[in-house]
This record gives C-alpha cells, sequence and structure tokens, in this order.
C-alpha cells in the first residue's frame, strides 16, 4: 500500500461539556478512498473538519505528510472541501465560483480558463461556465461544488456528505461518478457519510465511527463480513445480534442449542455476542437443522422474500429466495463459516450500540 | 484581542446610543431648569408631573394614537397580508409597491400629502386625521412583519385541518392564526413604537389644540423644555426596560431548568 | 387560506390616503392660487436660496449616510458574532431608544456638544482644547448619525446573519485569507443590506427638518426646513408642494441609482 498521507495523533474534541471525540487515532494512506461512517453526532463530520482545519482539536495533533498543521488556518492546508450544502457563492456565476482559489493563488488568465473548462469537462458540465448557480439543479450545483475544489489541485479532497441533498437515483449516479473521478484525479479522497451502501459501494476503507470512538476500520469486505462488535453489526446492513456462549473454540451455544462455528480463541464458556446475517440462514420444510421454528412474517422484497422466524424465543430475520408462508414450521441452519462471533463491550465507553435516529 | 475589539466597539456604540438617554434621565433630577448646570437633585418635577394637565393630555393623546392606529393597522394589515399572498404575481407586486411608498417616501412628504388631502376634501384637521394618518404609515410595518409568517404557514396545515372536518373559518382561527400571532404581535409592537416616536406627520396633520408629546416637545424646544418633560421621559422609559427586563429573563430561566 | 378580497379594504385605505395624498402634493406643485397650470413652483428651486439649500442638504445626507454605513457594518458583524441571545439584544439596543422620544434625545445632544457642554467638560479634563461644534453642520451630521444609525444597522445585519457559514468557511478552504474572505464572499453578499440601509438613512437625511433645527440653531436651512416654512410660517402651499416634488424626483433617482448596485438581477464582483 501507499506511503501516509495523513495522521490523526490522540485527537479529543470538547464542544462545552460534550466530548465529541475521544483521543481518536486515524491514518489516512496516499491516494486512498477512506469513508468515515456513523449516525449523526458520532463526531464524523468533526473530524473532517478539524482535518480542513475549520475546528481546532481541543487535544491532539493533525500530521500532514509529515508536517504538523494542526495550528494551520484552512487557507493554509493542502487540501480542498465539498461542503454539504454545496456552500456555492450565490454572486457569482459558475466560471467565477471555479475560478476563486486560482484568482486568490494569483494564477494567469490563461492558465484559470483552462483549468475551468478541464474541470467543468471532468464534472461533465460543459459549456457551463456563464450560468447563475442559482439557475442549476441540486445535482449540478454539487458537480461545480467539486469542480471548484479540485482545481486547485488539492492533495486530499474532504467531502462532508455530498450526496445528502439528492434524490436516490441521482445519488447512485454520483457515487460512480465520484470513483470515476478519483480515479482521474489520482488523489486522496476522504468521504463522510451516514450512509452505509454509499460507504460499501466506492471506499477503499471504511471507518465506523460512534459517539467519538473508531469502532472498526477495515475494507467494505471485512466492515460487513467480520464485524467487530454488535454496533458495527447492527449499523452495517441488517442482522440478527443473539447472546450466546462460547463454549470452546469452534462450538457457541446460541438459545440452549450448539451451533459449530470457525472462531477460535475466546477461551471456554465466555459469554459473547453471535452475529447471524439474515441471507445466511437457511430454512427447510424437509430437512432437519439446528432450531425449529414457525414463520410469524412474510414479505416480498423483490430480489427476496424477507421473513421473520420464531424459533428458540428468538425473532430470526430471514432472507430467502424460496418463499414459506405464515405458519409454515420450517428447520433453520447456518454454515459455520457464516456464523460471526464477538466480544461483548467490556466498558461502558464501548456499550454504543444505540444507533441515533 | 479580536474579541476585545469586538466588546470595546460595541460598549462604545451602546454608549454612543444611550448617552443621550442618560443625560436626560440625569436632568430630571436637576433641581435647576437649565439644561447645562447642575443644580443639585430634586424630585420636583416629577411631583409637577402628576399636576400638569398639559403633559398628561398630552401622554393620553400619544398614548390613545398609538394604541387604536396600531390595533386598526394591525387588523388591515393582517387581512391585507391574507389577500395578497392569494393574488397573482402583477396585481400582488403593484400593491406591494404601493404598501413601500410610505416607508420609502420622505416622512415630510407624507406628512404634507395627507395634510394637502384632508384640507382640499374639507376634513378639518383635529385629532381624528391624526389617527387616520398614523394608521397609514403603520399598516407597512405589520405587513413588513406578518407577510414573511405567513409564507411561511404551509397552506397544508390549513388544508389539514380543514380535511379533519374543521369549518374555513375555524380552521382559520384555530391553526393558521397561532402561526402568525407572533408576526403579528411584533407587527401591533413595531406600529406601536413608530406612531408613539412619530413627530414630522403629525405635525402636519394634527388641528389646533391636538398635542402629542412630541409636538408638544417640539412646540417647548424655543422657549426651553420644562423638565418635567424629562421626568416623564425617564418614567416611560425605564417602565418598558423593566417590562422588557422581565420578559427576557423569563424564558431563560425556564431554559435553566431543563438542562 | 383567506381570499382576494381581504386586501380590498387596504387597497381601498391606500388609494385613499397614499395615491390620491400624493396626487394633491403634484396638483398643488403645478398650479398657483388661482388653480392655473403653472411650473413656478418647480421653478422655484433654482433660486440661490433654495439652491443653496438642496445642495446643503444632499451633502450631509451623503456625508452621514457614509459615516452610517462605515459605523454600522463593523456592528452588524459584532452582533452577528455573539448572536446566541440575539433577538432580545437587538432589541434592546435597537427599538429601547425609541421609547425616549426621539426629539427629546436629539435635544440631549444640544447639551451634550454645546459650548459648556459635556463634550467639552470631558475634553478640558483630558487637556484638549474645547470644540465649537452646536449650532454647525457637524452638529446636525452628528444628529443625523445618532438618529439614523439602527436603520443601517439593522439591515446589514438581517441580511449577514442569512450568509451560511460554510460560505465563509468555503473560501478560506479555497485559499482566501480573512480579508479576502470579507472582500470577495462577505460583503458582496451582504449587498443587499448594504442598499437598503443606505436608502433607509439617505432619505430621511436628506429630507429632514427637525434636525437641523434642533441641533442647527434654527439658522442653518436644509430643504426640509425650507418645505416646512413654506406651510407653516409662510402658507404658501403651491411653493412648498413644488419643491416637494424636486425633492421625490431627487429621492427617486438616488434610489435608482442604487438600484444599480444591488445585485439580485447582476453580478456584483
Amino acid at each position: 500500500m501507499e506511503r501516509t498521507l495523513i495522521n490523526l495523533v490522540d485527537i479529543s474534541k470538547q464542544f462545552g461539556d460534550t466530548l465529541v471525540l475521544d483521543e481518536m487515532n486515524l491514518t489516512v494512506r496516499e491516494n486512498e478512498f477512506v469513508t468515515l461512517l456513523g449516525p449523526s453526532g458520532c463526531g464524523k463530520t468533526t473530524t473532517l473538519r478539524i482535518i480542513g482545519g475549520f475546528v481546532q482539536p481541543t487535544t491532539g495533533k493533525v500530521i500532514f505528510d509529515g508536517k504538523d498543521i494542526t495550528k494551520l488556518p484552512p487557507n493554509k492546508r493542502p487540501v480542498n472541501t465539498v461542503f454539504q450544502k454545496y456552500a456555492l457563492f450565490t454572486h457569482m456565476n459558475v466560471e467565477e465560483n471555479i475560478a476563486f482559489g486560482l484568482k486568490i493563488r494569483g494564477k494567469s488568465k490563461d492558465y484559470i480558463r483552462d483549468k475551468i473548462k478541464y474541470a467543468l469537462k471532468l464534472v461533465n458540465l460543459d459549456g457551463y461556465e456563464k450560468r447563475s448557480v442559482n439557475a442549476l439543479s441540486g445535482g449540478q450545483q454539487q458537480r461545480i461544488a467539486i469542480a471548484r475544489a479540485i482545481v486547485n489541485e488539492p492533495r486530499v479532497l474532504l467531502l462532508d456528505e455530498p450526496l445528502g441533498a439528492l434524490d436516490l437515483k441521482l445519488r447512485q449516479d454520483m457515487q460512480y461518478e465520484l470513483i470515476r473521478m478519483k480515479k482521474e484525479l489520482g488523489i486522496t479522497f476522504i468521504y463522510v457519510t451516514h450512509d452505509q451502501e454509499e460507504a460499501l459501494t466506492m471506499s477503499d476503507t471504511i471507518v465506523v465511527m460512534n459517539q467519538g470512538y473508531i469502532q472498526q476500520m477495515g475494507t467494505p469486505e471485512q466492515i460487513y463480513n467480520e464485524p467487530e462488535n454488535a454496533f458495527v453489526a447492527d449499523f452495517i446492513g441488517e442482522s440478527n445480534i443473539v447472546d450466546g456462549v462460547m463454549l470452546e473454540d469452534r462450538l457457541v451455544e446460541i438459545l440452549g442449542v450448539k451451533f459449530p462455528c470457525v472462531d477460535e480463541g475466546f477461551g471456554r464458556n465466555k459469554p459473547v455476542d453471535v452475529v447471524i446475517r439474515p441471507e445466511d440462514i437457511i430454512l427447510s420444510e424437509t430437512e432437519p437443522g439446528l432450531l425449529d421454528g414457525v414463520v410469524t412474517h412474510l414479505i416480498f422484497k423483490g430480489v427476496h422474500y424477507e421473513m421473520e422466524v420464531m424459533a428458540g424465543g428468538y425473532e430470526w430475520l430471514v432472507h430467502s429466495t424460496k418463499c414459506f408462508p405464515v405458519g409454515t414450521k420450517v428447520s433453520l441452519k447456518v454454515k459455520p463459516f457464516d456464523i460471526q462471533i464477538m466480544n461483548k463491550p467490556e466498558s461502558e465507553d464501548e456499550m454504543a450500540v444505540e444507533i441515533d435516529g | 484581542m479580536k474579541n476585545a475589539m469586538k466588546k470595546i466597539y460595541l460598549i462604545l456604540m451602546l454608549f454612543y446610543l444611550y448617552a443621550p438617554i442618560m443625560v436626560l434621565m440625569v436632568l430630571s433630577f436637576n433641581e435647576s431648569r437649565s439644561r447645562v448646570t447642575w443644580g443639585g437633585f430634586s424630585l420636583k418635577w416629577y411631583e409637577d408631573l402628576f399636576t400638569n394637565s398639559m403633559i398628561l393630555d398630552a401622554l393620553k393623546t400619544t398614548l390613545i394614537i398609538a394604541l387604536v392606529s396600531a390595533a386598526a393597522a394591525t387588523v388591515l394589515g393582517t387581512l391585507a397580508c391574507l389577500g395578497i399572498n392569494r393574488m397573482r404575481k402583477t396585481p400582488r407586486t403593484i400593491v406591494m409597491g404601493m404598501n413601500n411608498i410610505p416607508m420609502m417616501n420622505a416622512e415630510i412628504v407624507t406628512g404634507i400629502s395627507l395634510m394637502l388631502c384632508f384640507v382640499a376634501f374639507g376634513i378639518t384637521l383635529s385629532f381624528k386625521t391624526v389617527l387616520l394618518a398614523h394608521i397609514t404609515f403603520n399598516v407597512p410595518y405589520v405587513i413588513l412583519s406578518v407577510m414573511p409568517k405567513l409564507k411561511q404557514t404551509e397552506v397544508s396545515v390549513y388544508e389539514a385541518a380543514v380535511d379533519l372536518g374543521a369549518s374555513p373559518v375555524y380552521a382559520f382561527f384555530k391553526v393558521v392564526l397561532p402561526d402568525l400571532m407572533p408576526g403579528i404581535l411584533s407587527g401591533f409592537l413595531m406600529a406601536f413604537t413608530m406612531s408613539l416616536d412619530d413627530f414630522v406627520i403629525t405635525h402636519f396633520t394634527r388641528g389646533a389644540g391636538v398635542n402629542t408629546l412630541s409636538t408638544l416637545i417640539y412646540s417647548e424646544v424655543r422657549r426651553g423644555i420644562k423638565p418635567t418633560m424629562y421626568a416623564l421621559s425617564t418614567l416611560m422609559f425605564v417602565s418598558v426596560l423593566v417590562l422588557l427586563i422581565l420578559i427576557n429573563v423569563r424564558p431563560q430561566k425556564k431554559k435553566d431548568v431543563i438542562e | 387560506m383567506g381570499k382576494k378580497s381581504f386586501a380590498l379594504p387596504y387597497v381601498v385605505w391606500m388609494i385613499g390616503f397614499t395615491i390620491i395624498p400624493l396626487a394633491m402634493i403634484v396638483f398643488y406643485g403645478l398650479t398657483d392660487d388661482t388653480g392655473a397650470f403653472t411650473l413656478e413652483n418647480v421653478a422655484a428651486i433654482m433660486t440661490a436660496e433654495h439652491a443653496q439649500a438642496l445642495w446643503l442638504s444632499l451633502g450631509l445626507a451623503l456625508v452621514s449616510t457614509v459615516i452610517c454605513l462605515v459605523l454600522a457594518y463593523p456592528l452588524a458583524m459584532i452582533l452577528k458574532s455573539i448572536s446566541k441571545n440575539r433577538s432580545s439584544l437587538i432589541v434592546f439596543i435597537f427599538i429601547l431608544p425609541m421609547w425616549m422620544n426621539s426629539l427629546l434625545r436629539t435635544m440631549a445632544w444640544q447639551t451634550i456638544l454645546s459650548n459648556q457642554g459635556i463634550l467639552n467638560l470631558i475634553l478640558e479634563f483630558l487637556g484638549l482644547p474645547a470644540v465649537r461644534i452646536i449650532n454647525t453642520t457637524g452638529a446636525i451630521i452628528f444628529g443625523m448619525v445618532y438618529d439614523f444609525l439602527p436603520f443601517m444597522v439593522l439591515p446589514i445585519y438581517n441580511v449577514l446573519i442569512k450568509i451560511g457559514q460554510d460560505k465563509v468557511e468555503a473560501a478560506r478552504d479555497l485559499g482566501a485569507n480573512g480579508v479576502q474572505t470579507f472582500f470577495r464572499v462577505t460583503f458582496p453578499l451582504s449587498m443587499p443590506g448594504v442598499v437598503s440601509g443606505i436608502t433607509m438613512v439617505f432619505v430621511p437625511a436628506m429630507t429632514t427638518f427637525v434636525i437641523s433645527n434642533l441641533l442647527g440653531g434654527g439658522k442653518i436651512l436644509l430643504i426640509g426646513n425650507v418645505i416646512e416654512q413654506a406651510f407653516t410660517s409662510g402658507s404658501n402651499w403651491h411653493l412648498g408642494s413644488g419643491l416637494s416634488l424636486v425633492l421625490m424626483v431627487f429621492i427617486f433617482i438616488s434610489m435608482a441609482i442604487l438600484a444599480k448596485y444591488d445585485p439580485e438581477g447582476s453580478n456584483v464582483v
């Protein structure tokens, strides 16, 4: 992997009495697409604003390419931001908006003109130079905001929920656009969102945050398939999270039934959280399984059926392409590989399962 | 450093705005009638105030005109807002343009024009003409503060009320009006204050013998204002100040309890 | 939710008490005692005495408007930055003083500025030379700035609080320092407030007769004084109306000039 570009060292931030970030450490590598993911109030936007220079951390350091930039004002930092509500200058047209940073830096007219042309092409809005920004749609304004940031050739582009105000279809299109732009520009993206699907689609690395802590950091696959705690499991996709006891290596007891699994090293008779994704539960009417139950709800979701199955005193969420009508007696089975075992949170601080809104 | 500068500037400006008020308050306790020399502490101007029928009459006239004209302007203005809101673009622009005339035009021109009009149509200048003039320049303030509130109010709220079985009148009073109330109230207060403080328009539209505080003060300027007037102004100012402090302190306490 | 007809009473009221009265000024201004058409009343502005009053009014209004703007803009910025308790603070600063009669407050400046007044006492105490400001145009400007400052601060403040903090941050993010951010983003975005502030100060300053009377010692005639005297002591209503017409023309011209600087329609960078 490439070399380290940004290092957040023991960053804490306090607003009045509330601790928004608690001794956070984060490393971002060059040319990485990092997504800070979490519910509102988890500290992800504050982290981004600390990197951008709009918020001073209460304690800790921001190291950029080996240099301490903690005290540097935003206008002196080699990063640019795409703001949540675009923050376009309404008293300027498209061209003037994009040229803003370049004019400040005293670039030549020719240079500025070429840059504007290039940037508008990159965001697929060629020929929009003279338009008023007020006359643009939300999606177009978003593209101008990106163009305005990238003409300054930042080494890192900070994006603060940039797609939050767009409708679903446009949001999905823009996700692919952003990936394409990132490839063309070859720079680092740090992206803030509360939308797990957005994070899974675009990122190289996802940083899941809650209540000022990093809950887990890893590739989208790691985050989805091997959540480290119940919060991550619950926040990323739907899942069944049940109490269990790790009897020995590769054997967990759930609801009084022994399930073979692949996890090791938890010790004997240790209470744990068990995560099973709804699509990993195999239902059968004929074959015996590990648990027996009754289908209580059935909803058609298009790609699959979503069912709730009452078994062993727990209501299991199950996704299946097969339909089992309400009232059907079924058996449940899970492959050992699909059972994810997690340590129970040890302290109050880690009890961070609540999701806002 | 920067914050200190801000504070110093703010305090200087506050001092600038309040210096004359402090001077008048001090003068109201001055034994001497002079505006420049201090003759010792005295409450005699306050005593005089309660027997000075000229000032008390002017106060009564001022308050009645302010109250009635603000109330009339509030009703007229709020109704007008509801109507204007329903208009198409062109008539709306015309009406709002007319509404802006008294606010943008010079007070002296407004005053003169009303006077000429009253006289030309044979209406004797009197208490009533002052009242009519005050209503005229008060309505724009009401419209200015009600209109934004009306634009914020969702039509769907009214429609929801009607959908749930409310009659249009009931829905208006129970759903729309409460939403507009802050705007209406601040419009009323604005109108009341403007009317209270007006001199120019009153000066041109009043009849003989009709005096508000402003016109009384203006007529006394030449011979020197009796400090009784300062005493009255001090009393008015202090009572409004106390009222404002009471209003502003109460909600803060509530917040403290919640937190 | 309401009907168009609800606006009818006010529309009638405006026609009766705004439009017709203005028409009356036009009528009186363009006729003589006999009711015959004449341009004499309007042309009277050309006489030395009236022209001087008009130019003096224009000049003093211009100066006090500029002073108001210079004083008000930082004040509005400060008010915005401490905006936690904003509404009540604004009321305290600008609405509360109105409850003390404005004539009295203006009069009080006479006490402060007069030759043996408080200002000179302070100057003397500091060992500085006394100033003779009362009954001069300086005192009139002082009064104008005092009386009309709130009308400059409020519209600027109202526009400033609507400028999103994110726009300022975006400018900083794009490399602008504090000064550049102010001149390239904050100030241009606040132009509508500045323009309406200028209008709200310039028009009353140009047309006042009260301030010049109270602080100018009755010796300095502004166009407002000339018109007022035409109606009260002079009883020449036709002349007063004619001069008022000229005054209105000047107001319209200044508004038209200002409208050009309002960036609603155009781009002012």
